[in-house]
């Protein structure tokens, strides 16, 4: 059971990564236009000037 | 997607040439932005012509465009107004229409679902690793590694259930403090005991602890709660959009003779206001300058214009038609007719809000029937343990929890976030809450004509039978004109394909016609005893010196989608009744076109308000379509409403759907979809129901394990949230 003691440190880990890029994508408003963003990524110019939090 | 040239970095100056200091990274997304709704935008093309296009501008600062909104947000310097931005968008060939920016004020709502959205997210991470942690103890981990597990999922589930559930807590104690019950308090009590429970079992070694249940309720709810926020948001945002297009505004005539654009509403009693012809009336007043035609439909139904001179009183909404006047206020604001409306609305607002929900009805039979169940296991536990605490608690949390509806959280939102997207998407605007709900039930329906079963546009009749040369120089006069019937005339000539001829000396009397010279003879378009018809007002003649007049006649045009919504009503054996204020004659055509036998002319918005009255004691449920002011306490007496987009404010505000469409069948796509949202969220109350049946006997009986409720909360949230997909 000794792998206990990295196991579960780094499942929870993982998982606090996850909830940190959620949290990060909130502030960083990446919801605000979830088609315009699906379309942007198709385009060839650069987005010099994306939306900021 | 349409073809577009995407140049490089280096083609697009602009895009290089806005490095960081952007104005919108100073303050919040929306600061100081001039908003633009662009409908028509759809693909990455629109996106890159417009930003580009713009931004190229040196006055203009930064541009973003939302696509899912469809809007930009323009910063430009000191100077540009919205209207310049959208003549300039225009230019780029996208439809453009300014948004008043202080009518938007979506912000508040928006803040408010992300807050549940993190809410959420913090509750799904808690409730996977808690889940996993889980696994073990139910594979049969025992001693000190259970209490291991148990204990981590301790620390994980309790600092999560104070942040995430907290709307719950919010709400249930709200409830209570007002000595009722909601959905909020058995969900609140089970969480609590839940955790309060397991925490209690883990410190003494227990077997059995419910942390990943507290943990999935809250997440199954909080989804079902952000689902209804997001969908609330979303109708009151595009709400808002519309109310934004047209920010009312009023001309004003300054001392010294100059006009300013100023706010409606700071105009005063006693103000001077200029309307120019196309203009809307801005509040009621007198006439003291000037004579026109003013399209008076919205108030009166009438489709035929109104003449009007100094002394005349117009009412706020009018559109005028021919000449500029100039008006002296008499009731601004609140005194105007417009707003004498809005208490009537009010009372019938309060009303429709009285509607019992189907998910009202299950909360007010649930909720009372979960406590007392928990609370007879209890006493029976209780008794049967002699007064064994722990068993008895034991129990009646674990019933708690399996009974707690995380099926009947999500039944509803789940089903009316899908049925009101599908119809957004259609067109369909739905405003208030339980607007779907009513609709399923409707048995009868009242239409308005004009503006809703009809365009609102004339349409010359029988264009074919003029002479060439009658309606070549009518067309020549019509063209100097905003009137609607010239708009009708030039539009039928050049379909016929008639070339206007040259007419000299072409000038516009308001409120008669228009007059000109044509080869040196005298030329007339208009009113019957101006042009020298004598005196019938029907109709619109045309006079050449020396020759006999000739009389125009106009019909009104149906909306697109009327006669097939029409047909498929009667079809579905809902009765269809035509309520307008226009003459008798005039309804009897549209209802002769459209199949509808029912129909009553000349009627006075009272006389309809009665009439939906009257249904109302029958006990017969109705929706009525309208878009007029003549329109709006009927629409606030019917059980279900609906009015265009092109309707005024008032009446979109007494309305419970908007449609933005100009298709009037959307209608009938709103009302299956209603009826299959029901059938949805009553199934959806079933599986909820037999999922209950099965589990609680098994709680009752004190042999549900955490692994047990977790399995079948699990399964009857999906099947839930499957089963709204279904929706058509």
């Amino acid at each position: 059971m000794d792998v206990l003691v990295i196991l579960i440190p780094a499942s929870l880990g993982l998982g606090a990564i996850g909830l940190l890029a959620f949290y990060w994508t909130m502030r960083s408003r990446q919801y605000e236009d979830p088609d315009g963003d699906a379309a942007r990524i198709l385009r060839t110019d650069y987005d010099d000037a994306p939306p900021n939090g | 997607m349409s073809v577009t040239e995407h140049p490089g970095a280096a083609a697009c100056p602009g895009c290089v040439a806005s490095p960081a200091s952007l104005p919108r990274q100073n303050g919040g997304l929306y600061d100081g932005a001039i908003q633009i709704s662009l409908p028509t935008i759809h693909c990455a093309g629109c996106i890159s012509t417009i930003e580009r296009g713009l931004s190229v501008q040196s006055d203009i600062e930064d541009v973003r465009i939302n696509l899912t909104r469809k809007r930009a947000s323009v910063w430009a310097k000191e100077g540009v107004s919205a209207d310049d931005v959208a003549a300039r968008i225009s230019a780029l060939g996208y439809e453009a229409q300014p948004l008043d920016t202080a009518t938007l004020t979506a912000q508040d709502s928006d803040r408010a679902a992300r807050d549940l959205a993190m809410r959420l997210g913090v509750a799904g991470f808690a409730m996977m690793n808690v889940m996993l942690l889980s696994v073990a103890v139910w594979s049969g981990a025992s001693d000190a590694t259970r209490d291991l597990f148990h204990w981590l999922s301790a620390a994980i589930a309790l600092p999560t259930v104070t942040f995430s559930a907290q709307p719950f807590f919010k709400s249930a104690w709200r409830a209570v403090s007002a000595a009722r019950l909601n959905m909020d308090v058995p969900i609140s009590l089970a969480i609590l005991l839940a955790a309060g429970m397991s925490l209690y079992e883990t410190i003494n070694h227990g077997e059995h602890a419910y942390f990943d249940a507290a943990l999935s309720l809250t997440f199954f709810l909080l989804g079902g709660r952000y689902l209804d926020q997001r969908m609330r948001s979303n109708a009151r945002s595009a709400a808002a959009e519309l109310a934004a297009l047209e920010a009312p505004t009023a001309l004003k005539v300054m001392a010294d003779g100059t006009t300013k654009t100023i706010e409606t509403k700071t105009v005063e009693i006693g103000d001077v206001l200029l309307v120019q012809p196309g203009g809307k009336v801005p509040v009621d007043g007198v006439i003291t300058e000037g004579s026109t035609e003013l399209n008076r439909a919205f108030l009166t139904g009438e489709t035929d214009p109104i003449l009007a001179g100094p002394g005349d009183m117009v009412r706020a909404g009018e559109i005028n038609l021919t000449g500029a006047v100039r008006l002296r206020a008499d009731a601004v604001g609140h005194d105007t007719l417009l707003h004498g409306l809005s208490d009537l609305i009010a009372v019938a607002e309060t009303a429709k809000s009285k509607y019992n929900s189907l998910a009202d009805q299950a909360a007010r039979i649930y909720a009372p029937a979960v406590h007392l169940l928990a609370f007879i296991a209890f006493a029976l536990w209780l008794y049967l343990t002699a007064g064994d605490v722990r068993i008895a608690l034991n129990v009646a949390v674990a019933v708690l929890i399996i009974t707690c509806p995380c099926a009947l959280g999500l039944a509803v939102p789940a089903v009316s976030t899908v049925a009101s997207g599908r119809l957004y998407k259609k067109g369909l605007l739905l405003k208030h809450g339980t607007a779907l709900e009513r609709m399923a039930e409707i048995e009868e329906v009242f239409f308005d004509k004009t503006g809703t079963l009809t365009a609102g546009a004339p349409r010359l009749m029988n264009a074919g039978l003029y002479s060439e040369n009658a309606l070549g120089v009518a067309s020549a006069l019509a063209a100097a004109s905003g009137h609607p019937r010239s708009q009708a005339i030039v539009a039928a000539a050049a379909e016929q394909g008639t070339v206007p001829v040259r007419i000299e000396d072409i000038h516009e009397v308001p409120g008669y016609g228009v007059e000109g010279r044509w080869q040196g003879k005298l030329v007339r378009l208009g009113r019957g005893s101006w042009a020298g018809a004598g005196d019938i007002a029907d109709g619109s003649w045309l006079a050449v010196e020396g020759e006999p007049v000739v009389r125009f006649e106009f019909e009104d045009v149906l909306r697109p989608g009327a006669e097939a919504l029409v047909k498929e009503l009667q079809g579905a054996g809902v009765p269809v009744t035509i309520l307008s204020g226009d003459s008798q004659e005039a309804v009897k055509r549209i209802a002769d076109a459209l199949g509808v036998d029912d129909w009553i002319g000349s009627m006075l918005p009272d006389e309809k308000v009665a009439v939906l009255e009257e249904r109302k004691h029958a006990g017969r449920k109705v929706l009525m379509v309208g878009d007029g002011l003549n329109d709006t306490a009927a629409l606030a007496t019917a059980h279900v409403s609906i009015a265009p987009a092109s309707a005024l404010e008032a009446t979109r505000v007494a309305a419970d759907a908007v449609l933005v469409s100009r298709e009037l069948d959307r209608v009938w796509d709103m009302f299956v979809t209603a009826r299959s949202a029901r059938r949805r969220i009553l199934e959806n109350f079933s599986v909820a129901a037999i999922y209950n049946a099965i589990a609680i006997p098994l709680a009752f009986s004190g042999i549900a394990t955490p692994l047990m409720a977790a399995i079948a909360m699990s399964t009857s949230s999906i099947i839930v949230s499957v089963n709204a997909l279904r929706t058509r």
